[in-house]
Parts: C-alpha cells; sequence; structure tokens
C-alpha cells in the first residue's frame, strides 16, 4: 500500500484523519498516486493539480524521502521506500510568507 | 413607509419632492418597462428570520435573529481557514446556499448546502473557459492569456435553486443547470472587447451579476477593470454599457467604452431599467438599462467607495459607504459613515448613529453590504477589520453584531418568512 500524508486543508476536505492508503497498480510515480488519491476522493480534484493540464498547482509541493520532487516529471518512479510503503509521500502547502 | 412607494406595483416618483426626483418623473420609461413587479415588504413579525451570511477572508460564518433584529446567533466558522468570496442563498429555495470556498494553495471549490448551512457538499470545481480563452491586457500593456483564478460572485437564478451563475476571475461568467456540479461559460462576454480589459490592482474579476426579473432574457455584469456589459438574449450576445463613464485619473481616453473600473452596480427588482453605480471615483446613474450613465455623487464627503445597496422596497433609496481615496481606504476623517439618498442620488445624508466616529480606518468590500425585506428595511456591512454592522431600521441606527471576525469579503442577507 502506498502511503500518502495530505495538508491539513486537504484532510478536512476528503474528511481524513491520518494518512491515505492507496493501492496502485504498476510503476508508483506521482502520476499514478494522484490518479489514485483523485480517483478515492474526487473532492480533491482541482486542489492538488489543474483540472486540465494537471500542473501541479503553484504553492503544492511533492516531498518523498527528504527529497522535493515537486518539479520532476509527475511519470519518473518514485524512491523504493514510497513503493514499498515504508515512506509516505508528502504532499504539502508551499510555505508562503515568512 | 416603503410600501408607499410603491403603488400598483409602479413606484411613485412623486413620492419624493426633490429637484432629482421631478428630473425622473420627466424621463420617458423604457418601452421595455411594462411588467412591472410587486416588491411588497415582509411586515416585521417575531416569526421572521434575517439570516446573514458572511464571507470572510478566514471562512464563512451565518448569523441569524427573528424580525425583531435584536438578539443575534452565529455559527461559524464553516471552511474556517478558507477565503469565502462570496456566500449567497437561492431566492426560490433559501435554505439552498451557495459558497465559493478559494485558497491560495489549493484553489476553487464551490459548496453547497440545502439546510440553510447546517451541512455541506462539495460540487463542481472546474472553471474552463470555452475555446481558446485568446488574451487580455497586462500590467506591462502585453497582451496575457486568460487563466482561471477564483469565483468572485455567485448568483442564483430567481426561481430555479439549480440554476446559478458565478463570476470569475479572469473575468468570466458561467453557469450551471445542475446545482453547481458542472459549469459552463459565456465565451461571447470576453468578444466584448475582451483584448482591451486590463486587471487593476485587486485583478480581473466579474464580481456582479444582476438578473433582471421582468425581462428574463438580460443580464448585467460589472468587470474590474473593463465596465459593465448587458446581454438581452441570455447571454448569446453582450455589449460594454458604459457610456457617460469618465475615468480622467485612470484611463488615458476618460470616456472609453472598456476599461472603467467599476466597483459595483445595484438594481431595484420593480425598476430594472435604473442601475445604479459606485465607480472608482463617482457614484453613477442610468435610467435607460445602462445606455447611458448620469453622475449623482452630489454632496457625499468622497464618490469613492465600494458597495453600493439599494433599499428593498423603496427604489430610490439608495446606500453607499465613502472611502476617502483610491490611495487611502478608509472612511475619511476616521468616521464611518453610510450615505444614504431618497432621492436616487445627489442628496445624501450621512448615518452615524451607533458607528464609531473617531479613528474608524477599515474599508467596506463591494460585495459586503446587503439588506433584508423586513419592514423596515434592515441594512447590513461588513468592514476589513472584522466588524459586521447591522441598521434594523433603514440606517437610522446601528448596532454591532460582531466585530472580531476575519477581514469581511461578503454579506447577503436573506429574509425568511
Amino acid at each position: 500500500m502506498i502511503r500518502v500524508v495530505l495538508p491539513y486543508h486537504l484532510r478536512t476536505l476528503a474528511a481524513v484523519e491520518d494518512e491515505v492508503s492507496l493501492e496502485i497498480q504498476g510503476p508508483v510515480t506521482p502520476r499514478a498516486i494522484l490518479d489514485a488519491l483523485e480517483s478515492r476522493y474526487p473532492v480533491l480534484r482541482g486542489t492538488i493539480r489543474d483540472h486540465g493540464s494537471l500542473q501541479r498547482r503553484p504553492f503544492i509541493r511533492f516531498f518523498a524521502c527528504k527529497q522535493d520532487v515537486s518539479n520532476d516529471s509527475p511519470d519518473v518512479p518514485l524512491p523504493d521506500p514510497i513503493a514499498k510503503g515504508a515512506e509516505p509521500l508528502y504532499i504539502v502547502g508551499a510555505m508562503a510568507g515568512g | 413607509m416603503p410600501t408607499e412607494s410603491l403603488k400598483n406595483g409602479q413606484p411613485q416618483y412623486a413620492a419624493r419632492k426633490s429637484a432629482k426626483s421631478v428630473f425622473f418623473l420627466t424621463h420617458s420609461p423604457s418601452p421595455l418597462f411594462t411588467a412591472p413587479i410587486i416588491c411588497a415588504s415582509i411586515p416585521t413579525t417575531p416569526m421572521s428570520t434575517v439570516r446573514i451570511l458572511v464571507g470572510t477572508k478566514k471562512g464563512a460564518f451565518i448569523l441569524t435573529s427573528d424580525g425583531a433584529r435584536d438578539q443575534w446567533e452565529i455559527s461559524g466558522p464553516h471552511f474556517a481557514g478558507w477565503e469565502i468570496y462570496h456566500f449567497k442563498g437561492a431566492p426560490s429555495h433559501p435554505d439552498r446556499l451557495y459558497a465559493s470556498q478559494c485558497s491560495g494553495w489549493f484553489g476553487q471549490l464551490i459548496q453547497r448546502s440545502d439546510d440553510g448551512g447546517k451541512t455541506w457538499e462539495a460540487v463542481g470545481n472546474e472553471f474552463k473557459y470555452e475555446g481558446v480563452p485568446g488574451t487580455h491586457k497586462w500590467y506591462d500593456g502585453t497582451q496575457h492569456p486568460w487563466e482561471f483564478k477564483r469565483v468572485w460572485h455567485i448568483e442564483p437564478s430567481l426561481d430555479d435553486p439549480g440554476i446559478v451563475y458565478a463570476g470569475v476571475e479572469d473575468a468570466g461568467l458561467f453557469k450551471t443547470t445542475d446545482g453547481g456540479r458542472t459549469w459552463t461559460e459565456f465565451p461571447a462576454l470576453r468578444s466584448a472587447k475582451g483584448d482591451l480589459w486590463q486587471p487593476g490592482a485587486g485583478g480581473m474579476g466579474l464580481h456582479t451579476i444582476i438578473l433582471d426579473p421582468i425581462h428574463p432574457r438580460r443580464i448585467y455584469v460589472a468587470i474590474s477593470a473593463a465596465g459593465v456589459f448587458r446581454t438581452d438574449d441570455a447571454g448569446l450576445t453582450w455589449k460594454p454599457v458604459n457610456r457617460g463613464l469618465k475615468s480622467p485619473y485612470e484611463l488615458p481616453d476618460p470616456t472609453a467604452e472598456v476599461g472603467h473600473c467599476v466597483h459595483r452596480i445595484a438594481m431595484h427588482p420593480s425598476r430594472p431599467d435604473v442601475l445604479f453605480m459606485q465607480k472608482h471615483w463617482d457614484v453613477m446613474r442610468t435610467n435607460d438599462s445602462g445606455e447611458s450613465w448620469h453622475e449623482v455623487s452630489g454632496n457625499l464627503p468622497s464618490d469613492f467607495g465600494f458597495p453600493i445597496q439599494v433599499h428593498a422596497t423603496e427604489p430610490e433609496t439608495i446606500y453607499v459607504v465613502p472611502i476617502k481615496s483610491d490611495s487611502e481606504h478608509f472612511p475619511p476623517e476616521g468616521k464611518l459613515r453610510v450615505y444614504r439618498s431618497r432621492s436616487g442620488g445627489n442628496d445624501w445624508e450621512p448615518l452615524t448613529r451607533g458607528l464609531p466616529q473617531k479613528d474608524c480606518y477599515v474599508n467596506i468590500l463591494r460585495d459586503a453590504m446587503s439588506a433584508d425585506s423586513l419592514d423596515p428595511c434592515g441594512i447590513y456591512f461588513g468592514t476589513t477589520g472584522g466588524q459586521v454592522y447591522a441598521s434594523p431600521d433603514n440606517g437610522d441606527t446601528w448596532t454591532t453584531l460582531v466585530r472580531d471576525l476575519p477581514a469581511v469579503l461578503s454579506i447577503e442577507a436573506q429574509t425568511l418568512p
């Protein structure tokens, strides 16, 4: 199972309290995770990536195994600990202000 | 009495003896003005309920009172931490509410309630411009592609709670016919010289949608900073209706057909050919559905401001909140004064009883003023300082309903019999 940590407001929106677990068939990529996430929680469509272009929203970040993978291709497989469920993929609201 | 201003459904202009009233008596009514409707006030009874929908920078609040309007209950924050740009009930089904919920991080959501705000359901949030959306003028004078940012204003249909119009930034008008699940655009609006529209400092948002209750195919919209546009064919075609507006400090051609920084327009449903406008500077009026506008700022201490509101049952009674200037977005002299004209403009009186008359430096945003339809009429507004003020007596006296909310973005009053 793939584990995903959502930011507070998206947890509220999706009515989940903790991590989300997802079943992914095939390569574990950001796109595959977001497809599965939006399929399970349709209310999240448009909040992480654009409806049409599927581009990541500007103030959303993806962290995987202490690396910022936000700007990587959404089709690049994520590290093994993510794929094996040892580590969650963090979907994070970018810092704003300071 | 408010009801005396309507007789057999017809506005009785002679009821007001000002010079401006005489002017309007001599004005030939538009041929479109043929089927006046009766806008009867609802007599105040303890059984009446007034609900104030408050959208703020950090959530939605609902204030509820009986018809006496002296005891208020507050619920919220709903959608805590999110911006609620606008929040409005369907006139034909008042417990059906729609809210524009948005965030710089997570974008746009539309929430819908069928029980007056007790429970909510997120509905469709995809606002896709029709075709290739093209470009508008950017700050540096170049052309910039149209990009959806947020929903500024929600306007439910007058008679079908499943039909709603949404005004968005970058400026466009959308409609749903399935209660918000799917939204489609009126692309012809952007053909009304859209390439010349240019965002003001607040963004290029479509902030006002007025549905004509007598001519159902007629809709007015106002866009910052493009002006007022009207369709007479249910949105198939649109035209700018800005003749008479003058913007010497904002536009190189002060009387340009588009580009005016219209802050708000308002209409009384019994007279849909008459519109009132708070422009960036100037309070304006049209008697012919926007074909020509004239200034009615009169004796206001400043004619800069954002909201403009019409009394529920007196079509010639209007309210504005003067703001010092575009450089200083707060009331002149630190005195929060609502100004009321009972003559459709030009002659204005300050309403101050119960409002702070010193050290007040808040702003009142364009969608943050509303009226109930009780008798006497209740007037409500919210401030960027988080106060919500209410007058249960046409504006004569004011009370503070709540004083420490997040900055108020929008106010809508609902009257429930």
